[in-house]
């Protein structure tokens, strides 16, 4: 019977170094953690949000809206650009994500299209005599899309920031999905709130004139709720033109404040919306221009006179907190699509830390309870399969804090899985070491053989349980793979203690032993 | 050191003898998990069947559950359960699916929490989930189940034979079929969690099956000439001991889960429990006696009496 090889035991040795290094800052306090040097590793295991409390939700853009929102701006582009070079146009409306339109006079048809040619390069025109269909073409789009999604990410990363709230994880996934995590939220309404508007603010002008109730709406123009009644007490209707003399995006800054004991929100203009707000309010003295939101009218003021200045204030019948998150959403800026909540899973801090203190007290009663049994089963081979047990657990735990992986309440279970299971290894191979003793052999070359042959087996066993986690991984969700992943790493994990540190501990004290010394598990 | 005997050292118990005997009793596990799944089917968790899902922690010592259901059916939001969670102030609300979309879901908790203003101390939990993602879970439970159990079949085939494939795959189909019988009976709730106790009960009984298997192997090339019969006997009491010790090490660490582990997993962690026993039972009562039907070696040559031979020592 020999030792094991040196590098054998050199890698248990640097094994369970390691493990201890990374594991020890979760059983240390804060305090003593700052106060360490900066090169040993200061993280703690990273706690899930069914365990430290906080908000998952899943959600999906619209890129349907957009589209239309795209096409709405594209026609009421387009009419501007054309009436311009007074060019005609009639049957303006879009129809399969693309604009149609017709000229009144056929002749111009040349001059309409080197004008959309040179206003929009990406532009795909189909042109047949005086009618046209144009839309953007599915490259473009595509580009379009992954920008939308990255404009979304930065805008709820600013909503998200603005509240004060930490950390916030945000992933795109997949083609329209976004996956939003946040810590620390208790209620998932605040958090609705902030995501649940496109907050898209604009300024245009309303068309006069018209009477929604009896007229038809003129292209290039939508018919809008106000917030304002009217005076039957139903919001009033406006009819309101889709150009946009100023948006959102040329908003500096948004404050809350009050004018005349009424919510308001300041705001001031960059350079260039100012300019553009400056030169429409001074053509258009004695027009009104609308406010709004989300489609909606928030008011409709007349122009009195140009408005240079700058800055300006929306007042609409606002609470002080509707002012305050208005101005919030104009700070952070407006979602590009609107987005739809598919999946939300919240925790609050009291059921994490329930969980946290279920999760511990269980784990440590079941390994409590798989020590005493082995070693009642096995004596002194059980006691060393105790200290297997409890560097495997070491190194699971090392693992996850190093990898900094998720650790779920349905991780925790099974690291208490693996705790039962991880014996079974050792179980095989005491059990082969007793029969071959049984069959005559010395204890030497009892201990060799039974670990030779046990090997084969801990092996199968063990990789079909794998096959098993790592689909579960695969298509489970959160918490699930926290389960995966720590059954997986506890079954990697149990097989190199039982292969290499419960066969050193074996090796060691049959050597010690004396010709015809009986094993202890009989 | 001192040992208790916990299995004798060597059992000499003649399971394939009783083999009959096992597939009955598998065959009633069996057809009535089937048909408890149909008659009373799973109690579908909003993971798989869409909708929302509160815990809550109520303002009061003691929630009145009669109150709050009054309030929460005054919204017409379907059939909305209500239980006590763990604790007397601790309300779980469980609510269906709401039609109209994936909105429809977001805003029906809001109503709800409108509703409830003033009665909650605390959101312990709020899960939600539409339509959507609802099917797809469901899709890619029914996908992770089979792909685990083909995937295992597969691996033990490559490393055996086929007939030791098919048969586990036998005895995996029937855990994850008890398993399931289980949640129809008990109508706990079943969620992404569950399902995960599924799988794990396919890992951990296959683990079980491919040491017997192993051993039946090796007994099948050291005892040549003995009846197979007597082989797979040999290889079940050779692992007996091994099986007990490590069913009662993992059922040990599952009962610190199930009592102390918290209200959320406990549904779990009885899944996994149920199915490791039936999963224990079914490597010996089920794999190995359906290996006893197919010619596990080579035909002897005729006339050729079955002998004993000595295992080489």
């Amino acid at each position: 019977m020999s030792d094991l090889p040196r590098w054998q035991r050199v890698t248990i040795l640097i094994a369970l170094v390691l493990a201890i290094f990374y594991a020890a800052p979760n059983v240390m306090s804060r305090s003593t953690l700052d106060a360490l040097p900066d090169w040993i590793p200061h993280d703690q295991i990273n706690l899930g949000l069914d365990l430290r409390g906080g908000s998952y939700m899943l959600l999906e853009v619209d890129f349907d809206a957009l589209q239309e929102e795209q096409m709405r701006d594209l026609s009421a582009s387009i009419l501007v650009l054309l009436r311009q070079d007074r060019i005609g146009v009639r049957g303006l409306g879009v129809r399969n994500e693309r604009v149609q339109f017709a000229l009144r006079e056929p002749d111009r048809a040349d001059d309409a299209f080197i004008l959309l040619r040179e206003e929009f390069p990406d532009l795909e025109i189909e042109q047949n005599g005086e009618r046209f269909i144009v839309g953007f073409s599915e490259a473009y789009q595509n580009l379009q899309r992954n920008n939308v999604i990255q404009q979304i990410i930065q805008v709820l990363n600013r909503r998200i920031d603005e509240t004060g709230t930490k950390a916030p994880t945000i992933q795109r996934q997949g083609y329209d999905r976004i996956l939003l995590q946040v810590p620390g939220v208790e209620n998932s309404a605040e958090l609705l709130e902030i995501i649940g508007r496109t907050a898209k603010l604009t300024f245009r002008f309303v068309l006069e004139g018209v009477d929604p109730e009896r007229d038809r709406v003129p292209a290039g123009a939508s018919l809008l709720e106000s917030d304002q009644l009217g005076p039957s007490g139903q919001p009033l209707m406006e009819v309101i033109s889709d150009r946009v003399i100023v948006s959102g995006e040329n908003l500096t800054d948004a404050q809350p404040s009050f004018d005349q004991g009424q919510a308001v929100v300041v705001f001031r203009f960059d350079a260039l919306g100012g300019q553009r707000f400056c030169e429409a309010t001074r053509a258009n003295v004695g027009r009104r221009f609308a406010i709004i939101l989300d489609d909606r009218v928030i008011s409709a003021p007349v122009i009195r006179d140009a408005i240079c200045g700058g800055s300006g204030q929306i007042s609409g019948n606002f609470t002080i907190e509707e002012a305050t998150t208005l101005a919030l959403f104009l700070r952070a800026g407006a979602l590009p699509a609107p987005l739809t909540v598919l999946e939300e899973r919240t925790v609050g801090p009291g059921l994490g830390a329930d969980s946290i203190e279920a999760g511990e007290i269980a784990s440590v009663v079941g390994v409590a309870l798989v020590v005493l049994f082995m070693a009642a089963i096995y004596g002194r081979f059980g006691l060393m399969a105790d200290v297997a047990l409890i560097m495997n657990l070491i190194i699971i735990v090392g693992v996850l804090t190093a990898l900094q992986a998720t650790l779920t309440l349905p991780g925790i279970a099974g690291i208490a899985l693996t705790m039962g299971m991880a014996v079974d290894a050792n179980v095989l191979i005491f059990e082969r070491i007793r029969e071959e003793v049984r069959n005559g052999r010395s204890l030497g070359m009892a201990v060799d053989a039974g670990f030779k042959r046990a090997i084969t087996t801990i092996i199968d066993s063990n990789v079909t349980t794998l096959i098993a986690a790592v689909l579960l991984y695969q298509f489970g969700t959160g918490p699930i793979r926290g389960f995966a992943v720590t059954l997986s790493l506890g079954l990697a994990s149990s097989m190199f203690c039982a292969i290499l540190v419960t066969r050193w501990m074996v090796l060691s004290w049959a050597r010690r032993q004396k010709r015809g010394t009986r094993l202890p598990i009989g | 050191m001192n040992l208790i005997h916990f299995v004798p050292v060597e059992p000499k118990i003649d399971f394939l003898g009783r083999r009959k005997l096992f597939y009955v009793i598998s065959l009633i596990i069996v057809l009535g998990s089937i048909g408890l799944f149909l008659s009373k089917g799973l109690n579908f968790g909003v993971d798989f069947r869409g909708g929302t899902l509160l815990e809550i922690k109520t303002t009061e010592a003691e929630a009145d559950l009669q109150g709050l259901r009054q309030t929460l059916n005054n919204l017409d939001l379907g059939d909305v359960t209500l239980q006590e969670f763990g604790a007397p102030d601790v309300v779980l609300i469980n609510m269906p699916r709401q039609d109209g979309g994936e909105d429809a879901q977001e805003v029906a908790l809001t109503q709800v929490r409108q509703a409830l203003e003033g009665e909650v101390a605390e959101y312990r939990r709020t899960e939600s989930v539409g339509p959507k993602v609802g099917s797809e879970l469901r899709l890619a439970a029914g996908v992770a189940t089979l792909l685990s159990m083909l995937g295992i079949m597969a691996y033990v085939w490559l490393r055996f034979d086929l007939v030791y494939g098919a048969a586990a795959l036998v005895a995996l189909a029937h855990d994850v079929i008890a398993v399931i019988g289980f949640y129809a009976l008990t109508q706990i709730e079943f969620n992404l969690g569950t399902l995960a106790a599924v799988l794990t009960v396919a890992g951990y009984s296959i683990n079980d099956t491919v040491v017997v298997f192993d051993r039946v192997r090796e007994e099948l090339r050291r005892f040549k000439k003995l009846p197979v019969l007597d082989v797979l006997n040999k290889a079940i009491n050779a692992t007996l001991s091994r099986t007990i010790l490590t069913t009662s090490t993992t059922l040990l660490a599952l009962f610190g889960l199930y009592f102390f582990g918290g209200e959320v997993i406990r549904g779990f962690t009885a899944g996994i429990i149920i199915g490791i026993v039936i999963g224990t039972f079914s490597s010996v009562g089920v794999a190995v006696p359906i290996l006893s039907w197919a010619r596990l070696r080579p035909a002897a040559p005729k006339g050729e009496k079955p002998e004993k031979v000595k295992a080489a020592v």
